[in-house]
């Protein structure tokens, strides 16, 4: 659906993105993941014909944004990371004209637009100014407009950055009901985002693509040993000496020290070890406390730092 | 050409953000006044054909007040767009740059058509009580009316460089200014360069109309002043493809 070949943006002499290439199928979600400035919303920019590239060539659906930009842009529904609206115009006056200037029929307008306000759950809105909504209602108004032309594909930057919690997730549910036929390339700076609605993620740093995979199969590759985060009561050297001795125990690490003789510790283990079978006889036996015992995952930071550092060592 | 998406959106916006109305009030109180004191002047000192000479001070007055007003009617056009981001996602429809530019362009002109029609009440209140020739008033109106159009692309244009509406209204309101004052050192530039200044200023087209008189020169001048402008305005818009976005 979506074909990326080899693309390069300069901005004078500021690179924003380069030798970017990759495929999206039809139907797929693909998260864009990648710190502030790495060059999602470039890649998305050029995606949407708001600018052209400098090198390499993109297609949607078989059309060259460049050079059929006008049957390109019917195909796409767009929404920029701040949700530019109109603050002066209704929900439902600004929707009606959106849907005009999209090309959408007349005789289908009416129904149209009922059935994206009813979809994005702006119904109870229609009729207030754009300008008195909060966060979360722009951001559903930008949707709908997104919508509104029934797009093959659906471009969406950061859709999620600014809500509160509740509507994370309500905004997560909605991108998830629009897939059907849709493709849907979404992107964020936050981990969990990708891994709860994408099938695929593609990572960027720095204007380059340094890895495309399923989220799991990334952790997965990424994480090869799993860390476990121990606080534990009693004598630390005698502590560490004996889960070192663990079978498939590959670290331990005093992190913290707490008041009467408690210790906290990072434990690295083999991925298919289970820390508990050895480590609760292990308390029992010498009449240790075991305070607290957690999964330490891996965060968005750690995913980059392994992945740039593989690159750099790769380069 | 599918302008009319851009142009109802226009035409909405200048009604809802009041803009219209104050522009409008403005315009038609100060107009108004002027109206009243030309009339009375000619009242009380007589003298000169009323019919020709009334319009044609009141038409050098109206011309003066719409360098005041029509850079706020055209500084929001692009300024606003660009201020509040929402160009990024007009230029993801399926709308060609000359489409968005023609819906913005005529909005405007018809707020500006109205401004004018308005007016036609004066020379109507006239004819109660005085006879009044329509033929060299309607040269006048046809004058303003390109004069208005003149303006109005001139400032759509300079919005089209910035994201500030006070620097595009200011800026358009000092460009417009100075092609009217552009042939005043007549005394201090050569005769050559006087004569092509002279062809290049407002003033001077502007006062065949006023007086009554249409010639093609004029009408011809105006117009081509107009698409110059328009020209650049396109020219401006379609920047963001060799230059990125702002």
């Amino acid at each position: 659906m979506i074909e990326v070949e080899r693309l390069t943006k300069y901005y004078g002499t500021v690179r924003g993105i380069e030798d970017v290439s990759f495929k999206v199928e039809k139907g797929e979600i693909v998260g864009f993941l990648g710190p502030n400035g790495s060059g999602k919303t470039t890649t998305m920019r050029i995606l949407t014909c708001v600018f052209p590239q400098t090198e390499g060539k993109a297609t949607v659906a078989g059309l060259d944004v460049l050079k059929k930009s006008l049957e390109v842009k019917k195909k796409i529904g767009y929404l920029p990371e701040n949700v530019p609206l109109y603050p002066d115009m209704r929900v439902d006056a600004y929707l009606n004209f959106v849907a005009e200037a999209k090309g959408v029929e007349k005789r289908k307008r009416k129904s149209t637009i009922a059935e994206v306000t009813e979809q994005c759950g702006i119904k109870e809105v229609a009729h207030r100014l754009i300008g008195n909504l909060s966060k979360g209602f722009r951001q559903r108004v930008g949707i709908a407009q997104a919508l509104i032309h029934n797009p093959e594909v659906l471009i969406l930057d950061e859709p999620t950055i600014g809500l509160d919690p509740k509507q994370t997730i309500e905004m997560r549910e909605l991108i998830k009901g629009l897939k059907g036929e849709r493709t849907i390339i979404l992107s964020t700076h936050i981990l969990p985002e990708v891994s709860v609605t994408c099938e695929r993620v593609i990572i960027i740093h720095e204007g380059r693509i340094i890895a495309v995979d399923k989220p799991e199969n990334l952790v997965n590759r990424l994480q090869k040993s799993s860390r476990t985060y121990l606080k534990i009561r009693g004598p630390s050297p005698k502590v560490m000496e004996r889960l070192k001795v663990i079978p498939g125990i590959l670290d331990v690490e005093r992190k913290e020290v707490f008041p009467g003789d408690t210790y906290g510790y990072i434990v690295d283990a083999k991925k298919d070890v289970y820390l508990g079978d050895h480590l609760f006889p292990l308390i029992l036996e010498n009449n240790w406390k075991l305070w607290e015992m957690k999964t330490v995952s891996m965060s968005l930071e750690d995913i980059f730092i392994h992945l740039v550092t593989e690159e750099d060592r790769g380069a | 050409m599918n302008f009319l998406p851009i142009f109802k959106k226009e035409i909405r916006s200048y009604f809802t953000s009041l803009i219209a109305y104050i522009v409008l009030t403005v315009f038609l109180i100060i107009s108004g006044y002027l109206y009243y004191s030309d009339l009375a002047a000619f009242v009380v000192w007589g003298g000169e054909s009323l019919t020709q000479g009334l319009w044609q001070f009141l038409l050098h007055d109206i011309r003066l007040i719409l360098l005041l007003t029509i850079p706020l009617l055209t500084m929001r056009l692009f300024a606003e767009e660009k201020k509040l981001g929402t160009i990024e996602l007009l230029v993801t429809y399926p709308l060609r740059d000359i489409e968005i530019l023609a819906g913005k362009y005529l909005a405007c002109l018809c707020v500006f058509i109205l401004m004018l029609f308005l007016t036609l009440l004066y020379p109507f209140v006239l004819a109660l009580f005085h006879t009044v020739e329509p033929e060299p008033l309607c040269a006048g109106y046809l004058g303003l009316f390109l004069l208005g159009a003149a303006f109005i692309s001139c400032g759509i244009f300079v919005s089209s460089l910035t994201e500030n509406q006070i620097v595009a209204a200011l800026v358009s309101s000092g460009f417009i200014f100075f092609f009217w004052l552009i042939d005043w050192n007549e005394s201090v530039a050569s005769p050559q360069l006087a004569q092509v200044l002279h062809h290049i200023s407002f003033f001077e087209h502007f006062y065949n109309f006023a007086r009554g008189v249409i010639d093609t020169k004029d009408i011809v001048f105006f117009i081509l002043f107009s698409f110059f402008f328009l020209f650049l305005t396109l020219r401006s818009l379609e920047s963001r493809r060799w230059k990125g976005l702002k």
